[in-house]
């Protein structure tokens, strides 16, 4: 049925005339209702709107002036700013916030015409790991409803991993497209900082933060992508380069490609269970015509330590608008200003989101700046151009997303430490502000594992390429959850 | 690294955020705890490097000094907790 096609088919089945928009989006509203009790992946449901959309799309189509996206369903992630919508990015503080205005991501996909079935579920202001910091409940991996489905787009993650929605938008800041796309069997990709719009997106940490697609192949990835990416001046560290399409080095050959293994993403954290797909994937490629080659990122463990500096540092001031005078919650007959601030925001932040902003406020504070912030930066600059020397050998560098498969759900919440190190390898990609991917990869104690590559800056149409060309090759996935097919 | 209870309650102060006295105790012990962690970038010798604070070492766009935004103040208004005659309202600052 319509739920087990992947956006590019039915992008084509929409411009066929084989089934109208209103149809699919009926068809996955009604699943959402059936389903998603199990799975928790939505905070609100859109419906009323995404028919409205429906039927504007049927029309565009009709008229002969429909895009690729227009008239498919998907979900937004609810950190994104959407007119007239709760835009809640999974706090209490924002449980009440109708926003006045869209982000940029969201008119751009307003403009394709693509139909937003709703706004799914994420950690709160996008802080975790696991879903399980949202206001709204945690969200459930469809692959073995105990465990996490990574987070901070886990909500995304879960939603298309149990064929709720055919894609989804995530944002990630250390890894929260990359790692709940590998623990849930998805395609994910992380743009280059600055490739798309943060106006409207909620800021946790700004120099980090990049909206990017999850879906379940690298060839819808590249469509969402082109709608998604490209110049805002709206947003003051977008950059001005020209959009390509995406698909159109998807079919490129791959004999030749020389993709770099860095030591570190091998190392003693890395399950061995992981490691065996990781393993087979380089053999595949191997065979596939890539050369492959050994390389170093010296500084990369030191990337977990200082993304703690700079991501609290930046949330800390970012979420300071969060005062309760403007939006948001507030409290209750505050009997001052400072009563005011303090009990607005200590109801309304959960215990994660608080506790970076202290870890930041205390970094920022005088007398510590320089040892935590801007040592943080220096380093920062060290794992930056540990990458630039490794891109002058190879092409791509490839590696596991994440060191395990999905944990239980409460087995590392009470040890925010060991919840931090599950994003060992991903996080110095957003440090040095580079594009990277997670590709379903096979699997290990019978639960997803993601195969991440890194690209130089602005090479997402390589990147995926090299990933169309392993799914040309693979179906891991393809493979549904048990439950959900 | 580590905090004791009376520096958690000051930087939660410094951050406007009210924590139960029952809570300090376990944010003193984590916020620690990710200090601990922290503390690993000493180990490196960072003397001659430039902090790096862009990506791409971008800095801030400017755009000409002219009104761009429409007046929507009724608007953004609307999502306001209190609000008179076009002002925010909060608790009286000066007697």
């Amino acid at each position: 049925m319509y739920h087990n096609k992947t956006l590019a088919e039915l992008s084509a089945m929409l411009q066929a005339g084989e089934v109208s928009s209103v149809e699919l989006t009926q068809y996955f509203l009604d699943r959402i209702k059936a389903k998603d009790s199990e799975i928790n992946s939505f905070i609100s449901v859109t419906e009323e709107q995404a028919l409205a959309q429906a039927k504007a799309a049927d029309e565009r189509i009709a008229a002969g002036n429909a895009g690729a996206l227009t008239g498919v369903p998907f979900a937004q992630k609810d950190i994104f700013c959407t007119e007239g919508v709760r835009s809640s990015c999974g706090s209490k503080m924002l449980d009440n916030f109708i926003s006045p205005y869209d982000a940029t991501v969201v008119s751009k996909f307003n403009t394709a015409g693509a139909v937003m079935l709703g706004k799914t579920n994420m950690d709160e202001f996008a802080m975790g790991s696991s879903n399980e910091t949202s206001f709204y409940g945690a969200v459930k991996n469809p692959w073995d409803l105990k465990k996490v489905p990574g987070g901070s787009s886990g909500g995304s993650a879960a939603a298309v991993a149990a064929r709720l929605a055919p894609a989804a938008t995530g944002t990630d800041t250390g890894g929260s497209i990359r790692q709940p796309a590998s623990l849930c069997n998805l395609t994910g990709l992380k743009p280059t900082y600055g490739r798309v719009s943060r106006y409207g997106m909620i800021a946790f940490a700004s120099s980090l933060d990049q909206a990017g697609p999850m879906a379940r192949t690298a060839q819808d990835c590249a469509l969402l992508m082109n709608v998604m990416a490209g110049f805002d001046e709206k947003d003051s560290t977008s950059i001005e380069k020209e959009v390509p399409d995406y698909t159109a080095e998807l079919n490129q050959p791959i004999k030749g490609l020389k993709i770099g293994l860095p030591k570190e993403f091998f190392g003693d954290g890395l399950d061995p269970e992981v490691a065996k797909p990781i393993q087979e994937a380089i053999a595949l490629y191997k065979e596939m015509g890539a050369e492959i080659v050994d390389i170093s990122l010296p500084n990369s463990a030191l990337s977990v330590p200082v993304y703690y500096v700079v991501a609290p540092a930046e949330c800390s001031s970012n979420l300071s608008r969060m005062d309760g005078v403007r939006f948001g919650h507030r409290c209750e007959e505050p009997k001052d200003l400072e009563d005011l601030y303090k009990r607005s925001r200590g109801e309304g932040f959960g215990e994660e989101v608080k506790r970076r902003i202290l870890i930041g406020t205390y970094a920022l504070s005088a007398g510590y700046y320089d040892a935590y912030y801007i040592k943080a930066q220096k380093l920062r600059r060290l794992i930056s151009d540990d990458f630039k020397k490794a891109f002058e050998q190879v092409d791509v560098i490839l590696g596991p997303t994440s060191p395990n498969v999905a944990f239980n759900m409460g087995e590392k919440s009470q040890d925010p430490v060991s919840m931090y190190l599950s994003d060992i390898y991903t996080i110095a990609v957003n440090l040095a502000g580079l594009p990277g991917m997670s590709v379903p990869a096979g699997f290990a104690h019978d639960m997803p594992v993601g195969l991440q590559l890194i690209g130089n800056y602005f090479e997402e149409s390589r990147l995926l390429n090299v990933a169309h060309a392993y799914q040309q090759q693979t179906d891991w996935h393809d493979l549904c959850p048990p439950g959900f097919e | 690294m580590s905090l004791d209870a009376e520096q958690v309650k000051k930087i939660a102060h410094l951050a406007r955020i009210e924590i139960n006295d029952a809570d300090i105790p376990g944010y003193a012990s984590t916020l620690s705890n990710i200090l601990d962690l922290v503390d690993q970038m000493s180990a490196v010798n960072t003397d001659d490097v430039e902090p790096m604070a862009h990506p791409m070492d971008a800095s801030q766009r400017l755009r000409a000094d002219v009104v761009t935004e429409t007046n929507q103040r009724d608007r953004f208004q609307s999502v306001a907790p209190k609000t008179e005659d076009g002002l925010y309202l909060v608790p009286q600052v000066i007697e």
